[in-house]
């Protein structure tokens, strides 16, 4: 145990996720050896990022403003949306640069042993952006988890009725691999999601 | 297959032992408390996963130890492979195959296979459903690794449906209709039905071995049935049948038409009533269940035929039909003369048979091969 403020650095520290009790402590002496200069920008970053950021009003995206870029950029296309359980999954399907339609981030999936129901998710959002006519295709893009697939499912059984086109993310072999390291649940995925090649005619 | 050497650090009672084995009987002598077992049951939990004593893995590192570290060496048709598990509590564990490491410890599931009888298989004939369950789940696995996956997925949908239940219940009242709820009900039929298939499966095949071992044991005490009970067997009448093979889908839509049907009380209750966390595996000599009215022997008897069709099994479906390792921890005191030759003659016969014994005189003559002593903390072999 360290004395006042430095332990209590270090059990803030402690609370992050993915950081344990010695990476808390190795944080806290180098942010105590650093510069006075670059601990105050570190610290007005963390009081910034909880004053300013908000959540886009439309697709429950982190922002900057009201609506984020993506929803006010008019070259997306608005008939398709992607469909996302956090912020950070918008960042991967972006960095495919394949998709230009519009997301939807739900802020989590279905599970009940957390307590989460689909009121605990952003889906009235979601129905109500569906309601206009203008969205044709929703691109199911939950985890490929127990939690993701029940999120998934749930939403199709949803939204099936209102007549738009639901897709789901396939799963499967990843690009450039080795057959013989996936492991048998991929592969057996791979198997079932197969598709035909057409012969040149 | 055998196992040409077996390391552990910090696991059980052992801060660190190696151990040096030979193909053919390999027994281990030495007093109670010195710590056999717990080098056999390190040999479990690589094939398995799970130790056949504990249900957790904390009791499993050394007290005052953060992690244990169990390595071994197999050898399967002259090659070597080497498997190292490092098992840290409350967290996942951590698997390298010939040093390199593997993205999920499920994925050492087949490099060493072992098949372990002990005291506590009595507790397969005698004890709760669940035990017999889990004897035929690790059937399942050690037949088919990929079911490791479908065991731990139907585990985790039980947890998160049993969880909707309960908090559904007060509420069910005004919310008339429960969407995420037939969302787990599809999840559980799906994964229910390829477990119920596959243990059906896997039950089909045992079913022959476990007669021939049991008539081998108790040569006039009658042919040992196994049954499936299964909770959906009033719904799909084949079930019952002793070769039943349903199929996939037929059994797919059966379990989620029942769990139509037990919906309010699921909802009353707050648990899970129907899918194969609810079956049993029907053990029975002469038309009576073993369970209540086996004496002692025939309890043994069953046991031991069981552990021993897992072995004629698992070799017979094996590509190139080699040996699994047999283990029998601190069996020979328990048996009588015609089952303690019967079992010698049968391990002496396997390619490596691992045997812990508190004296050398409970071992049977057919399996005085290497010996190791084991006393205060050291493995010597002495022979």
């Amino acid at each position: 145990m360290y004395e006042g403020a430095v332990q209590d650095l270090i059990d803030e520290l402690g609370r992050l996720p993915g950081v344990g009790p010695k990476s808390a402590q190795r944080i806290a002496f180098h942010l105590l050896a650093a510069e006075s200069a670059d601990v105050e920008r570190l610290a007005s970053t963390l009081v910034r990022v909880k004053n300013e950021v908000k959540f886009c009003s439309v697709c429950g995206n982190v922002a900057q403003a009201d609506v984020c870029r993506i929803c006010s950029d008019a070259r997306r296309d608005p008939s398709v949306i992607c469909v996302v359980e956090e912020p950070k999954d918008v960042v991967a399907v972006e960095r495919t640069r394949e998709f230009r339609g519009r997301y939807h981030v739900l802020g989590g999936a279905i599970s009940p042993i957390d307590g989460v129901g689909p009121d605990d998710l952003r889906i009235r959002e979601l129905l109500a952006r569906l309601r206009d006519g203008t969205v044709t295709e929703l691109i199911l893009a939950t985890d490929p988890n127990l939690e993701g697939e029940a999120t998934a499912t749930y939403l199709a059984r949803l939204v099936g009725p209102l007549g738009i086109a639901v897709t789901r993310l396939a799963s499967g072999l990843p690009v450039g691999g080795d057959l013989e390291y996936a492991d048998e649940v991929t592969l057996g995925r791979a198997f079932s999601g197969r598709r035909r090649i057409d012969a040149m005619s | 297959m055998y196992v040409r050497a077996l390391d552990v650090t910090d696991f059980r009672s052992w801060s660190a032992a190696e151990l040096p084995l030979v193909p053919g009987p390999c027994v281990l002598v030495g007093a109670n408390g010195q710590g056999k077992t717990n080098l056999v049951e390190a040999l479990g939990y690589v094939a398995t996963l799970s130790s056949h004593r504990v249900a957790t893995d904390a009791p499993l590192i050394r007290a005052g130890a953060e992690r244990a570290v169990v390595r071994c060496a197999v050898v399967s048709e002259d090659r070597e492979l080497r498997i190292e598990l490092e098992i840290t509590a409350g967290r996942s564990n951590r698997a390298r195959l010939n040093g390199a490491p593997v993205p999920r410890p499920r994925e050492i599931l087949g490099a060493l296979r072992v098949v372990q009888f002990a005291p506590e298989d009595l507790a397969i004939v005698r004890g709760d459903p669940g035990e017999r369950r889990r004897f035929l789940d690790e059937l399942v696995v050690a037949r088919s690794p990929r079911m490791a996956g479908v065991r731990s997925d139907l585990d985790r949908i039980l947890r998160q449906r049993a969880a909707l239940l309960k908090s559904a219940g007060p509420a069910r009242r005004n919310a008339g209709s429960l969407p995420t709820l037939d969302v787990w009900d599809a999840q559980l039929a799906a994964t229910g039905a390829a477990l119920t298939v596959a243990r059906l499966a896997a039950l089909r095949t045992l079913r022959p071995h476990a007669g021939a071992a049991y008539a081998a044991l108790a040569p006039t005490g009658g042919e040992l049935a196994l049954g499936y009970s299964s909770s959906l067997s009033a719904a799909l009448p084949e079930l019952a049948a002793p070769d039943a093979d349903p199929d996939e889908a037929a059994l797919e839509s059966a379990l989620l038409a029942e769990l139509g049907r037990v919906r309010t009380q699921e909802l009353d209750r707050g648990v899970n009533l129907v899918g194969p966390q609810r079956d049993d595996l029907e053990l029975s000599l002469r038309g009576l269940p073993l369970r209540g009215y086996a004496s002692h022997g025939e309890g043994w008897s069953a046991a031991l035929a069981l552990r021993l069709a897992t072995f004629e099994l698992l070799r017979d479906e094996h590509p190139s039909g080699s040996d699994p390792v047999l283990v029998l921890d601190d069996v020979f005191a328990e048996l009588d003369s015609a089952r303690r030759d019967h079992l010698a003659l049968v391990a002496s016969k396997a390619e490596q048979a691992v045997v812990t014994a508190a004296v050398a005189a409970d071992v049977p003559e057919q399996l005085q091969g290497a010996q190791y002593e084991i006393a205060g903390g050291t493995v010597r072999r002495v022979r």
